[in-house]
């Protein structure tokens, strides 16, 4: 069953959703959603993913949890479900 | 959302950051400065989750919490700032390679040894890779 989810977009990724924050996707799991979103805002999936895995500087939550503990890609979702996108705060 | 060609600090903000800096040396400080319109307000330090004198990340669990946060004040992050130790207080190629927040201030600080007892404290905008400095305005 495919779930209906929202999604929290960054200000630095909001120029693919012509500046929404907030916008709307479905999916059974993390890769489904991504795709949906890349079909919606083109471009969007390259930005979150490298080689099919997530960029090691996006993180990515489901309600308050952060998918690399949930199976990443494979993070099953239920309608209702927030997704939150952040770029990870780093450098050397 | 237009980028600022300055960024204007309470002096005892940067004085805070600094002494952070000192504390947690030999590791990277890391921290933000919350506020609204551009307004530097509150100054929040972060935990170094990678807890190296080399590199500095936010833990995710508390990155999420602080946007939690800054969205339930409608509070924005201004400044993003980290300490370097050995080296002087300009973006590092990790630096802008990471930097995804187009609309703050990434303020670096340096407390390497050669120049102590001063230190350095820069500001800058990264955006699309592209590293432009900025005045600091110290204020009361």
């Amino acid at each position: 069953m495919s779930a209906t989810v929202e999604v929290r977009i960054p200000t630095i990724l909001r120029p693919f959703t012509k500046e929404q924050k907030l916008v709307s996707a479905t999916g059974v799991d993390l890769a489904a959603v991504i795709a949906d979103l890349d079909a919606q805002y083109p471009g969007l999936a390259d930005r979150l993913l490298e080689n099919g895995a997530l960029r090691r500087f996006i993180n990515i939550y489901v309600n308050d949890e952060d998918v690399r503990f949930i199976g990443s890609l494979t993070a099953q979702l239920k309608s209702g479900d927030s997704i939150t996108i952040l770029p990870a705060v780093a450098g050397g | 959302m237009s980028a600022a060609t300055r960024l204007r600090i309470p002096q005892a903000m940067a004085d805070a950051i600094l002494t952070q800096a000192r504390a947690e040396y030999p590791n990277e400080a890391c921290g933000v400065i919350i506020g609204r319109d551009g307004i530097a307000e509150r100054l929040k330090p972060m935990f170094n989750a990678a807890a190296s004198p080399t590199f500095y990340e936010f833990d995710p669990k508390d990155l999420l919490a602080l946007h939690r946060e800054v969205d339930d004040n409608d509070e924005e992050i201004i400044v993003i700032y980290h300490s370097h130790t050995e080296t002087e207080a300009y973006p590092s190629r990790t630096d802008i390679s990471y930097a995804g927040e187009p609309g703050a201030h990434y303020v670096l600080v340096s407390t390497r040894e050669e120049i102590a007892p001063a230190t350095e404290f820069r500001s800058y905008r990264i955006i699309d890779g592209v590293v432009t400095e900025e005045l600091v305005e110290f204020i009361l």
